[in-house]
């Protein structure tokens, strides 16, 4: 979905752009003019900035907070509760609670079920303020909060609350006379830690299956953007939730996370993230209780052009997998396979599409890149453009940051990229294409696999056999073929090698959140086996 | 199955028991056991050790180092033979094997009827030569011949028929989508698995992870535990007769701080499942997490609640939780090792099980009728009677046994305690051996709470014929599998796993499919669909 109606966003916003002006060695000049204005003020009010503790707003134990910050400017948004370990104490007795003496696993999925959609129905109410807050915290489109992301958030609640009463388990045939079956078991209380990037659409992953399955939740939001999950979890329990069964904690990694990973009344851990916190969690679930982990990691995914491309469409494509979202996916396109017989064509179109891209205000109508989450992703992505030059890559086009405020960056283009270098190899999480040429399918099957990531590629082609090669040879958890970024509540998204493990979305999904219980009863003349 | 099969093997045992029928009144109504047999000379087992060498790359061969270790007879404590030590560079070595295996083919790349094809006419091997390799298994681990020959090694037959029939139903989804979109999953073979098992269950174990990683197209690296390192070899021999490509099963014998962290540290393995302690199950997860982050299945220990509820049968009840308990020398994970009683039937039920434990034959598992051989090693023996000593100590009564039987290998008295409470030692932790414990309630909340009042997840017995009480404890309890008036009920179909600190996936049925499969969504753009 988000494919389709970003893509028509994007067209939508096309005409609007173009202003460029020929600077010589083919670099044109960014309709970034929106970049150097004054910010336009959210149309929302930060109205909860404290933590939800057994359905309440509560201050921090220990009484600190912390500034959000508007990353259009880097100016302070407000001052949020910072939690700490004793606060995840706090929060995890409580749902602890409303686990182990209810309500919620011991009402019915249908009431469950009910709850879910009354809040899905609040949020779609509360859409355009909502959006406001998450671009607000954040810096995505307004655009693409409002009408993709807040949508795509209610779409998979409802989701979900239509899973609550279909979790079925087995009756298993057995080798005597016995009656097996499982059941589907809550696993209790849910530690979720989850990532700046998407702030609702990650929430509804992980809060969603937990919630739908039976258990309870503690989520610790990201520092960079703790206030939509507050405003909506808000909603929720307007929607019916049960005190306890929802709680969340804003605050830092090695505090508030460290602690919840590391708790001994905690269940099942899920994590969305980067590839060396990943491992951290992992270790911290082994060093405590052995709590089962969800990660949802790094990826540095391939997207494939392959000989027979409409150039034109597969430069678009391209772009839109790699420059979505200020390029800060985890399973952005990163590295741009283009096969030799069109890669000099599309090298200049893709360098012209870069140049078009609107960057400005993400509450300006018609913008197609705001500014970076925060300052030191800034600082980051500027060292790897460096590191891009420095290591011989052709800079086609952009290279430096918009404006002198917030964190604004240009579009930028690097051809002539190797296997070897770090552009090729690290995750950027920016907006910086990188397009490396190839000769043949095995070549690019190889060069593809090489890496340590295995979240998702993008394969562009109309060749039968070559979608059907690729699909099965490409070592990733999604394959998108003459697509990208295509998240259907109802399509798994995980892993393979260090981008994860588990899958979240889909039927998949559940299981994170369900424990299996066999039971066998001894049977006494059984009419059949 | 297990249950049925050993409960009328037992059965069958009973007569041959009180034929000796040599009980006699010590005071304090404590007889003796029916151990002559483990005083006697050991029985020649019927069967040579044939191989012993590392299996790489469908050779065997011997360590890089040159090393060896011995493998024991727990009946004697003398050497079985000398078997190749791996280290880290044998790891290495059968990860190459392996991951050329998976890369290159050709086990992926057949097609899955040609897998099952292989894995059938190995499960027909292993068949035709039962008697062999259960000889082998109960040389090398000490339990009783009859429940290798008659119960182990047709399960393991059994597993991979089961499993070599899953090869070909791995479905994956087509998925309805919100727009223009054609989605389906495929479950790929997530890659070289690497596999660490027991020495309690040696060759199950050996079908619970060979057979469903070698249905899904995985190849795999196994390490066999140090005490119990001869029946993988020989059944690995048998595989690769039945047509296994070279690299597709690599055996490596030895240690865990060595040949297990290589493996689990490994770059290249792409999967680990471990079937052993919790404590060893936390390293191998900060292992995996250190290195490239692969999944990991952990199967650990337990701890597990046996309720006899106030209705019970208290003759069968006895009977069952006896098995429960003492079932393999006491040496397994799922051990029904708080025996949790009624008061309204406690007192019968002590008595009755004193003289059930009593009546156990123990002796050379070699010996027709023998109920018990000794333990493992000598590790796990001083271990247990470490274990009785503290239950003596704190206060629970030592109904019968607690001490070692004879002077040679390492037999344990059947021992029973009573009037154990929740916070002692042998109730609270894995005791791994024939030490029963029996625990007064009151009522089914009570047992709920106390029952689940553990780290441990792992299985829970429940003896009723009341169904709101079975309905209600088998939701209670906060274990992975629940056997109601059965135990030990092994079934290829039934998934197995823990709750809490007992372990995170689920192996055998279905369920044991998904440690090795990875799940791959394809999502397709659609031109002018006819539906959606």
């Amino acid at each position: 979905m988000a494919a389709r109606r970003i893509s028509s966003l994007f067209s939508r916003s096309l005409p609007r752009i173009g202003q460029k002006s020929y600077l010589g060695r083919g670099i044109y000049q960014y309709s970034t003019a929106a970049a150097l204005e004054d910010p336009i003020k959210p149309p929302v009010n930060v109205e909860y900035n404290k933590l939800l503790i057994n359905g309440q707003f509560v201050d921090a134990a220990s009484g600190k907070t912390f500034p959000t910050l508007d990353p259009r400017t880097g100016e302070i948004i407000t001052h949020v509760a910072e939690g700490e370990a004793e606060d995840i104490n706090r929060a995890v007795a409580a749902a602890r609670k409303a686990f182990d003496e209810g309500p919620w696993p011991k009402m019915t999925a249908y009431e469950r079920t009910k709850i879910i959609l009354r809040f899905a129905d609040l949020v779609e109410k509360h859409n355009d303020e909502i959006a406001a807050l998450e671009t607000w915290d954040n810096g995505k489109l307004y655009e693409q909060s409002a009408e993709i992301e807040v949508p795509m958030f209610v779409r998979l609640f409802r989701y979900y609350a239509g899973w609550a009463d279909k979790i079925h388990g087995l009756t298993i045939p057995a080798d005597g006379p016995q009656h097996v079956q499982t059941l589907h078991e809550p696993i209790g209380v849910a530690g979720q830690i989850i990532p700046w990037n998407f702030p609702l659409l990650m929430f509804a992953w992980k809060v969603g299956p937990a919630l739908a399955s039976g258990n309870t939740v503690v989520l610790k939001t990201a520092e960079q953007t703790p206030l939509s999950a507050l405003h909506v979890a808000k909603l929720f329990h307007e929607a019916g939730l049960p005190p306890g069964v929802l709680n969340i904690v804003s605050g830092f990694g090695p505090t508030a996370g460290a602690a919840l990973c590391s708790h001994m009344d905690v269940d099942k851990l899920a994590f969305t993230g980067s590839t060396e916190t990943g491992k951290v969690i992992l270790e911290l679930s082994a060093k405590s209780n052995l709590k089962p982990v969800t990660l949802e990691l790094g990826g540095k995914s391939p997207f494939i052009v392959c000989e027979d491309a409409d150039v034109d469409q597969a430069v678009e494509l391209a772009h839109y997998a790699l420059f979505f979202n200020q390029g800060q996916c985890c399973c952005a396109g990163s590295r741009t396979f283009v096969h030799e017989k069109v890669y000099d064509e599309f090298l200049e179109k893709a360098k012209a599409r870069a140049l078009k891209r609107t960057v400005g205000d993400p509450f300006r109508p018609g913008m197609e890149q705001g500014p970076q989450i925060d300052a030191e992703q800034f600082e980051k992505i500027l060292k790897y453009i460096r590191s891009g030059t420095d290591s011989g890559a052709t800079l086609e086009t952009g290279g430096d940051r918009v404006g002198a405020k917030g964190y604004y960056i240009q579009p930028t283009v690097f051809s002539d990229v190797k296997d070897d270098m770090l552009i090729a190899k690290d995750e950027i999480f920016g907006p910086v294409q990188t397009v490396l040429k190839f000769k043949d399918l095995d070549e690019v099957i190889r060069r593809a696999n090489a890496s340590r990531y295995g979240l998702a590629a993008g394969v562009f082609t109309h060749n039968l056999d070559t979608a059907n090669t690729l699909m099965r040879a490409l070592r990733v958890g999604t394959v998108w073929i003459n697509c990208f970024d295509t998240f259907d509540a109802t399509i798994p998204f995980g892993g393979y090698k260090m981008s994860g493990q588990g899958r979240e979305k889909g039927e998949y999904s559940l299981k994170n959140y369900l424990q299996v219980k066999a039971v066998v009863t001894q049977l006494k003349n059984p009419a059949w086996l | 199955m297990a249950a049925r099969r050993i409960s009328s093997l037992l059965s069958r045992s009973l007569p041959l028991i009180s034929s000796d029928g040599k009980k006699s009144y010590f005071g304090r109504r404590i007889y003796r056991y029916s151990t002559a047999a483990a005083l006697e000379d050991p029985i020649k087992p019927p069967v040579t050790v044939e191989y012993d060498k590392l299996l790489i790359n469908g050779r065997f061969v011997d360590a890089a180092s040159g090393k060896t270790f011995k493998t024991l007879d727990p009946r004697t404590g003398e050497v079985i033979a000398h078997v190749a030590e791996g280290d880290a560079e044998d790891i290495n070595r059968a990860v190459a094997a392996a991951r050329e295996a998976f890369d290159v083919g050709p086990w992926p790349k057949m097609t899955a009827y040609e897998r099952s094809k292989i894995m059938f006419r190995f499960a027909d091997l292993v068949e035709k030569h039962n008697d062999e390799i259960a000889a082998l298994e109960s040389w090398d681990n000490g339990k009783p011949y009859e429940q290798s020959a008659n119960i182990e090694i047709p399960k393991v037959v059994r597993i991979f028929r089961y499993y070599a029939g899953w090869a070909d139903k791995i479905h994956g989804l087509t998925i309805p989508a919100d727009g223009p979109h054609h989605v389906q999953t495929l479950h790929e073979p997530i890659g070289v698995a690497g596999q660490i098992v027991p020495w309690n269950f040696p060759l199950l174990l050996f079908a619970w992870k060979v057979g469903p990683a070698l249905a899904c197209g995985n190849t795999i690296v196994l390490k066999t535990a140090e005490q119990t390192p001869l029946s993988a070899l020989l059944v690995s021999k048998l595989f690769h007769e039945a047509g296994l490509p070279p690299g597709v099963l690599n055996v490596v014998s030895g240690f865990g701080p060595t040949v297990g962290a290589a493996l689990c540290s490994h770059m290249n393995v792409d999967k680990v499942a471990f079937t052993g302690s919790t404590e060893t199950g936390k390293v191998i997860v900060e292992l995996a997490a250190k290195s490239n982050l692969k999944p990991v299945t952990l199967e650990l220990g337990g701890k597990s609640p046996f309720i006899v509820c106030e209705d019970a049968d208290v003759d069968k009840a006895v009977e069952l939780a006896h098995s429960a308990l003492f079932f393999n020398q006491g040496q397994c994970c799922c051990a029904g090792s708080r025996t949790y009683v009624h008061e309204k039937v406690y007192d019968e039920f002590v008595e009755k099980a004193k003289a059930r434990a009593m009546k156990r034959t123990v002796g050379d598992p070699f010996k027709s009728g023998t109920e018990q051989g000794p333990q493992i090693d000598a590790v796990q023996f001083k271990k247990i009677l470490r274990y009785i000593r503290s239950g003596t100590e704190s206060g629970a009564n030592l109904e019968a046994g607690g001490d070692k039987l004879g002077t040679k290998g390492y037999y344990i008295q059947p021992t029973v305690f009573s009037n154990v409470k929740d916070d002692m030692l042998i109730a609270k932790e894995e005791i791994f051996g024939p030490v029963q414990s029996i625990l007064k309630f009151k009522d089914l909340d009570e047992v709920i709470r106390r029952a689940n009042n553990t780290q441990y997840g792992l299985a829970a017995g429940v003896f009723t014929q009341n169904l709101d009480t079975a309905n209600t404890l088998m939701r209670a309890l906060r274990a992975g599998t629940v056997w109601i008036n059965c135990y030990d009920v092994f079934d290829a179909a039934i998934p197995f796993g823990g709750y809490k600190m007992s372990g995170n996936g689920r192996e055998k049925g279905e369920y044991g499919l998904k440690n090795y499969l990875q799940v791959k969504a394809i999502v397709t753009t659609l031109k002018n669909p006819a539906w959606l």
